[in-house]
This record gives structure tokens, sequence and C-alpha cells, in this order.
């Protein structure tokens, strides 16, 4: 069964849980230099969500949900401000020496950019191996490794492994980024829009990569997209984000038909040829943009919200379970 | 290197053309070769018609005269090519003070009549493109781009940055003002299901040569060409059923041309005639135009392979 | 900075491929190849000074009459007590191009290791080695040296101290916004994902992406340091018993105007340039060697 997501209360111990965020916020301060106002840019708040061993969660929002500082504070790229991650039961931001080398083995993940993602300056087979060196694999046992790695990710070890970067196409660099990302066997990946910035017929290609990979290596997926239509596709489970939070979260066919949060659906509606619209007033020329913004009191869609009322304002929501494992934050979701 | 290779099409008044295909397949050297905007080194051959005139053939004073009040282009990027240090209204104003001997006083009110019509608040034209959110920096650019009635505006995936609720506004927008000031819009893009919202009519390009054209819900729903049935079924799909999805083997060509068809090294269905005749564009069984083999020899058996 | 051509494919040869194709990414660029053809010159001619050189610049007594002009005996001239001009050019370069070669080693080095500190670890460290930096750079260099060198007395230790001081600032400011901009890139957070120490991040994974900036800073000090020791030999703040190109100027400033020895002011003050316009042409091109892009397998 999937974890618990009620925020009250939180599991400790989930048998199946390999990933555990627990009341996760993430805070950037901007200091203006000239004026030397405070801007305080809220990315993550009070995200609580468990990942279950072998599954593949879909998080889905748009630029400034914090969907992408969430993938990267897992990955330890960012601290937390307040909250705790758990990976297999303990807090990885209180580990020592061994256990931090150890994470870094079984957590990984697959950036955004794959013209940015690997050193320009390495080859192939100098980024696939450097995972390897880092954690002291036997020097004879690399290069071997490296050929079965990139073999796995579809890719001709003798006609790449020399290569540079800027030699290989968008696909072909997401491969070796792949191939690196599970030279050492890892648990959980994590993977923030890995398919986006690729041509469009090669975007299946990579996401039936991933979805093959997962099998043979009995992997857990945490997939970071904006596109609902993939999202669908990889995903076992959605949660949808907004302004830092998690609004709904629910399996993935279950969320896409009846959808409970507005924002959801105000996502579903929006998404080009869709016969699904409740059409919703949506201001034109209002600044939707999260980044500077203090966010809203009470529910923070409220400002954007057909259905919003008084209780709204003043007291956020809480994510709580409204059929089976179908969780929204919202006081009056969409009727079924 | 043809970039672009004996490519025709007609945009109609008042219609929204989409031109879509992914890297490399033309269709930004199309529409950047409509504007005579492509770089200096090109070799431009063929027709380009509007109402009429020939614009391959203008002289530099017809250009400046005909570029921006009869068509205007919203390139590839631009809401983030907008210029950081001048205000927004007072970019609109200098693209309407190259074009027409106005006033300054007369061009800002122009400019924010234009903002209006794209929903920006009047009142917004002072401020900066920083202060402004990825949806209204695109749509001050579009603004921009109406500044001097032109009848047809190009569109270079004008969508792609924006979230997906930004972008359906967006779209909303286009199909306002096509409906209200009778535009017609060259629309761009290697996103098919944008171009299936907003597009009335469909190109789909491949490696530098159109492959299908036709009605759009036609293109799109029973594809004639091999090409767009196999993107039409590489992108996963929100609502109804779940597809099976296939990739296209292979990747996009990028200037050296296959033989023959240009698509046949990636295609399921190639045969014969496929690695040594090109095939032209001819009416499929569905009514549309489209360029392969198959097609031809539908109409003789009368048997269709596709499923 | 532009590549201006790209380098040939790499052939078999005892150099790695990687290696081959840079040097023939500076092979295959006029401007590379005039300015080390330039350098080569000057260096070979350093080092082969006792061979070359006609006679010793110290030779005691001096091998011809004070002030003669260029003649078959004396190429270049003597000076004002007789020595061959043509042999003080020759050893002179020696120093000159040492103390150049010297100070932008040391100065590089410091300065690439506060740069990449400040850069890398930001906040705190960073406002402190900034702040230090800052300090240095805003002191005018030649009163600067001055003072140091009157300090601690003219030789040439002092010369090299004190150009170094002076150099490295502006080499930590550079690698540090490179640096600065670098540690945002993607492939750092992946090498960071992959359980990297902070110091391999900053080794193998910054280091060699700031190799080409490093590199072609560090030739135009080269260049800077050389005019900058003449500077302070002409002042008389260097060790003016040695030979150098500036300690030459240095003589030739209080001499040659009243002898009419135009021989001994040119000679060297040339050298000084056309040394410093070829390691220019070098810098120019440098970015080929690093260019990732020039190596094709």
């Amino acid at each position: 069964m999937a974890g618990a997501e009620t925020q009250g209360d939180v599991h400790k111990c989930d048998l199946n849980g390999i990933l555990e965020i627990q009341e996760l916020t993430v805070h950037f301060h901007r200091k203006d230099r000239i004026i030397g106002r405070q801007t305080t840019i809220h990315a993550v708040d009070r995200v609580t969500l468990t990942l279950s061993k072998g599954e593949t969660l879909s998080l889905v929002g748009e630029s400034g949900s914090g969907k992408s500082t969430l993938a990267r504070t897992v990955l330890k790229l960012h601290h937390p401000t307040s909250g705790t991650i758990l990976f297999r039961n303990k807090d990885i931001f209180r580990q020592d020496r061994t256990e931090s080398k150890s994470f870094r083995k079984r957590v990984q993940m697959i950036f955004q950019d794959p013209y940015e993602s690997l050193n320009p300056q390495s080859t192939v087979l100098s980024s696939v191996i450097e995972p390897m060196i880092i954690h002291g694999l036997a020097k004879d046992k690399r290069e071997s490794m490296a050929s079965r790695l990139l073999t796995m990710v579809g890719l001709d070890p003798t006609s790449k492994l020399d290569r540079y970067p800027h030699e290989l196409s968008g696909g072909e660099r997401q491969r070796v980024a792949i191939a690196r990302a599970i030279s050492l066997e890892p648990e959980l990946l994590v993977a923030d829009e890995p398919v986006s910035m690729l041509d469009v017929s090669i975007r299946l290609e990579i996401l039936h990569l991933l979805q093959t990979l997962k099998n043979e290596l009995h992997l857990t997926y945490l997939f970071i997209t904006h596109d609902l239509g993939v999202a669908r596709y990889i995903g076992t489970r959605i949660a949808v984000m907004y302004f830092g939070q998690i609004v709904e979260i629910a399996e993935t066919d279950e969320l896409i038909n009846q959808p409970l949060h507005h924002y959801t659906n105000l996502l579903l509606s929006s998404i080009p040829g869709s016969e699904n619209s409740q059409p919703l007033a949506v201001k034109a020329d209002v600044d939707y943009s999260f980044s500077a913004t203090e966010p809203p009191s009470g529910c923070r869609f409220r400002t954007r919200c057909p259905k919003a009322q008084e209780k709204c304002a003043l007291k956020e929501p809480e994510l709580t379970e409204l059929t089976a494992r179908h969780f929204v934050a919202c006081y009056y979701p969409l009727s079924r | 290197m043809k970039a672009v290779d004996g490519v025709s099409f007609t945009v109609n008044k008042g219609e929204i053309l989409g031109l879509a295909g992914e890297s490399a397949c033309g269709k930004t050297t199309t529409a950047l070769s409509i504007m005579r905007l492509h770089g200096a080194n090109a070799v431009v051959e063929g027709k380009i018609l509007l109402e009429g005139r020939d614009i391959l053939q203008m002289s530099n004073e017809e250009l400046r005269d005909f570029r921006w009040k009869r068509i205007s282009m919203i390139p590839q990027g631009s809401m983030n090519s907008l210029d950081p240090v001048i205000s927004v209204g007072n970019q609109i104003t200098e693209a309407i003070q190259a074009h027409e001997n106005v006033h300054k006083s007369e061009a800002w009110k122009s400019a924010e009549k234009l903002l209006s019509s794209v929903s920006i608040d009047p009142s917004r034209a002072k401020n900066y493109p920083h202060e402004f959110s990825g949806g209204m920096k695109q749509r001050a650019v579009i603004a921009m781009a109406l500044a001097l009635n032109p009848s047809l505006v190009i569109a270079d995936e004008p969508t792609t940055a924006l979230d997906v609720v930004v972008q359906k506004q967006l779209l909303l927008l286009l199909k306002e003002l096509q409906r209200n000031l009778s535009i017609s819009f060259l629309f761009v893009s290697h996103d098919l299901s944008v171009i299936g919202e907003i597009a009335d009519r469909l190109a789909v390009m491949y490696a530098g040569k159109i492959v299908e054209i036709g009605p759009k819900s036609v293109v799109l729903k029973q594809p004639s060409h091999p090409y767009t049935r196999a993107l039409v079924n590489s992108v996963p799909r929100v609502f109804g059923s779940r597809q099976l999805l296939h990739s296209i083997p292979g990747s996009p060509p990028t200037g050296i041309w296959p033989s023959g068809c240009r698509f046949h090294p990636r295609c399921e269905f190639a045969f014969e005639p496929c690695k040594q005749k090109e095939p032209q564009l001819e009416v499929s069984m569905t009514g549309v135009h489209a360029a392969c083999h198959l097609i031809s020899q539908e109409k003789e058996t009368g048997f269709s392979t596709k499923r | 900075m532009q590549t201006e051509e790209s380098a040939t494919t790499a052939s078999k040869s005892e150099f790695s491929p990687r290696r081959a194709s840079a040097i023939s990414g500076i092979i295959h660029s006029r401007r590379a190849q005039v300015g080390f053809g330039i350098i080569t010159f000057f260096i070979v001619l350093a080092i082969a000074a006792p061979v070359v050189a006609p006679y010793s610049p110290y030779a005691f007594p001096a091998p011809g009459p004070p002030y003669s002009p260029p003649s078959s005996r004396f190429l270049l001239g003597t000076d004002y007590v007789g020595e061959d001009i043509l042999s003080e050019l020759i050893y002179g370069g020696r120093v000159s191009i040492t103390v150049g070669i010297i100070v932008a080693l040391l100065s590089t080095a410091f300065g690439t290791f506060i740069g990449i500190i400040a850069g890398y670890y930001m906040r705190t460290i960073d406002e402190i080695l900034m702040r230090l930096t800052d300090i240095v750079l805003i002191l005018p260099s030649l009163p600067l040296m001055i003072i140091l060198a009157a300090y601690l007395g003219p030789s040439l230790q002092t010369v090299i101290l004190v150009l170094t001081v002076t150099a490295w600032p502006a080499v930590a400011r550079v690698v540090r916004s490179q640096t600065l901009s670098l540690r945002e890139r993607p492939f750092v957070d992946s090498a960071r994902v992959a359980g990297a120490s902070d110091f391999r991040i900053i080794i193998k994974v910054l280091l060699p992406n700031l190799a080409s900036i490093i590199a072609a800073n560090a030739v135009l000090i080269t260049e800077i340091a050389i005019g900058g020791e003449a500077a302070l030999d002409f002042i008389g703040l260097g060790d003016i018993s040695v030979v150098s190109w500036g300690t030459m100027l240095y003589w030739a400033q209080s001499y040659a105007p009243f002898n009419g020895a135009w021989w001994w002011v040119i000679a060297p003050g040339l050298c000084i340039v056309i040394v410093g316009l070829g390691f220019v042409l070098i810098s120019v091109s440098i970015e080929n060697v690093f260019n990732p892009k020039l190596r094709s397998t």
C-alpha cells in the first residue's frame, strides 16, 4: 500500500516506503544589495510525501511550483529550511561520512538539460566512470563496466566511449547521463524533466529506456515533469504541485479522470486539444509568476479559484484522503 | 545543402496554417525566408506571393514598406529578446516609428491600445520586461507584431517556453485576434498538440520538404503519411485510452538527406520505390496532399496499409 | 574568443589524441604560428646564449670602444663601457623572459587558488578573500612597486615579488567570476550527486573548464611582467648589475641621449615589444588548446 500522506500522522516506519519527505520547507533568501530589502522565495512549503519501493511517482507542476527544488533537495543539493527527508528511515541531512557516501550510491539523478549535464571536458568514458572512481571501484573493472552500461542504454561502446559530449546528439547525451546515473546500481532515481529538451520523436525512446531499466534494475522513480501526457505515460501515481505545495495526489488514471482540486482541473483543461473543460475564469494580465511573490494567505490557489470562499483565506487546507488513496488539499473540492 | 527543398503552400485570408516538424526540418528557415530574414549566404529560389506580389523580387525599399505592414513576425525566443533597459511601451513605439512617420505621443497611444488588445493593462506600458511574466512578455511581443495591422503574422514556436495554462491563454488570444482582426497566422511549432488546438490547416515538414498538408483534423486523426502517423503516435496523450506508443527509430536527419524518400530509413512501410524515387505530393484517400509512394499504391489497390 | 581554424584529426603518435589535436590547434592558427615563432626564437636564443652571443656582456676588459655604432665587429654597436650590445641583448633576454615566466606562473597559481576558493565557497570566504584582493588591486601598482622595492632592496627577487603581488589580484577576479558561473552548471551538480568531494569538484571538474581562461591570462601576464621588469629596472629598482633588457634601458637612458647611441635604446625596447607581441598572439589562440570541440577522435 502506498505510504500515508496525512500530515498529523507522520509515519516513521513504512515497510514499503523508500523515501519519506516530511513537512519539508525550502526557502531561499535573496537580499537586494542596493536597497537592502530581503525577499524570501517560498520554493517548497511543508511538503509531505512518501515514495513506495518500485513505484514511479510523477511530480507535476508549472515553472515556479517548486518541483525542481524538491527534487534537488532530495539529492541534497539544497538544504531544507525545516522538515526532514528520510531515505530508508534514516534522515539524509544527518549522515556521517559513510552513510553519506552510501547515500550517493543509492540515490541518483538525471538532469533536464542534456547539453549541460555532462562535463564538456570529459569523454563519455570519463563521465561514466567518474562515480566508480569516487566510490573506489577497482580500476581494471571500470572500462568493461562502462561498456556494459553503454550497451544497456542503447549506445555502441566502441564508437562512443572516446567521444566528447559535443559530438553526440541530445538523445545520446541523455543516454550517457542515464548510464552514469545507474553505474552504481542505485535504488532511487530522481529524473528532473529528462525528456523536455529532446526532440519529440526521441522522447519516447528515452521514456521506454527508463521504463526498461526500472524493471531490470528494480528501481523506484521520482519523475518531475510539467507535461501531463508524459506524467500519465510513465507514472503509477501523480502528485500535483502549486506554489510550493502538493495540492493533490492520486493514482494516475484516477487523477486524470476524476480531478478533485481546481488547479488540477485548470491544468487538465489547458492541455491543447482537451475536450475536458470546466471553463475557469483566468485573468489574462495578472502576473502569476511565483518567484518573487508572497504567497496568499490560506489556500494559495484561492486568488485564481472560481470556488474560493472566506474560509479559503483563513487557513491553509491540509492534504486529506477523500477517496481511496486520493488526497486533496481543498475545502471545496470538485464534486465527483 | 538544401535546408528547404521545393516547399509550396498557401495561407488563406483569415486562416491559421500550422507548420509542424522536428528540429532541422526546415520550418524555421521557411518562416525566416518569407520575411527574407535568412542569412546573407543563403541561396533562395522560388516565389513567395503576398496578395499577388512576389516578395523575393522586391527591392530593399519595397521590402521596408511591406515588412511589418503586410507581414510581421514573432521570432523564436523573442519573449526573451526584449531589450531589458527599454520600457515595453517604448519598444512598441519604436517599432511603430521605424515604419511610420508619426509623432511619439501618437505612437505611444497606439502602443497602449495594442497592449490592451492582447489583454495587458495599458498602464503597464511603462514597465520594463523583467516586470512582466513570461506569458505577458510573449503577449507584448505579439502586440509589437500587430502594430501596423499586417495581414499575416508568422509565429515561430510562440508557446514553447510557456507553462500549459499560460499557453492556453495565449492560444485563445491568437484565436480571438484571428476572428476580430481577420489576421492570418503561419504558426510554426514542433508541438503537434498545440498546432492541433490552434490551426485550421496543417502542413507537416520533414527534412526540408512538406510531407503532408491538409485540414487539421484530417491530418491529425487520419494521417496519410507514415511520418505524420508516427509523430502523432509518439506523443503521450493525457486523455482517452492508453495508447500503444511507438517511437520512431533513428533520429531526424540534419543536412545529409537520404536518397529517394527522405523518411525511408525510419519508415516501417518502406518498400522498393522509396529508396530510389522521391515521392511527390498527391491527393490521398482522405483528401489531403501527402508525399508517399503508398498513396498511389493505395489508390490502385484500394487497400490501405494503415490500421 | 572565436576559434579560427579547427584542428586536423589526430594522427597516431606517442601523444594521446587529446594532446595531439590541441597542439595542431595552435599550429593551424596563423596568429599562433607567428606568436609561437617569435617566442620560440627568443627562447632558443636565450638558452643558447653562451653559444650564440659573440662576447660576454660582463667581459672585462670590455671588447670595444664605448658608443661605437653598429659595425661588423659589433652588430648592434657598444654601450658606454664598450660591451657588445648584441651580446647584452641575448643574455638580457634570459633574465627578462625568465622573470616574465616566473611571475606569470606564481601570480597565476596564487590568483587561481584564491579565485576558485572564493568563487566556489562564496559567502563569508568569498567576502574575506575578495576584500583582500580588492585592497591589493586598489593600491596603485607603480607606487606600490616602488615602495616594496625600496623597502626590500633592489634585486631580481624583489622585482619578481613585486610583479607577482601586483599581478595576482586580476587573475583572482577573473577566475572567481568564471567559477561563480561554472559552479551553477548542471554538470557540477552531477558531480556532487555522484558523491564527489569539494576537492574533487574543484580540481577535476572546475579547473579543466577554467584552463582556457587561466592559460590565456597567464600568457598575457608574461607579457606584462616583461614590461614591468623593464619598468622597475628603468627607474633603478632592479638589480642594475645584472644585464636584462630593462637594465640596458636604465643605463641607456642616462648615457645614450648625449652620445647619440640610438642603437643602445632601440635594441632592448624593440625586443620587449616584439616578445610582448608574441605572447599576445599566442594568448589569442590559446583557447584552441583547451576547446574540446577541436578534439576529434
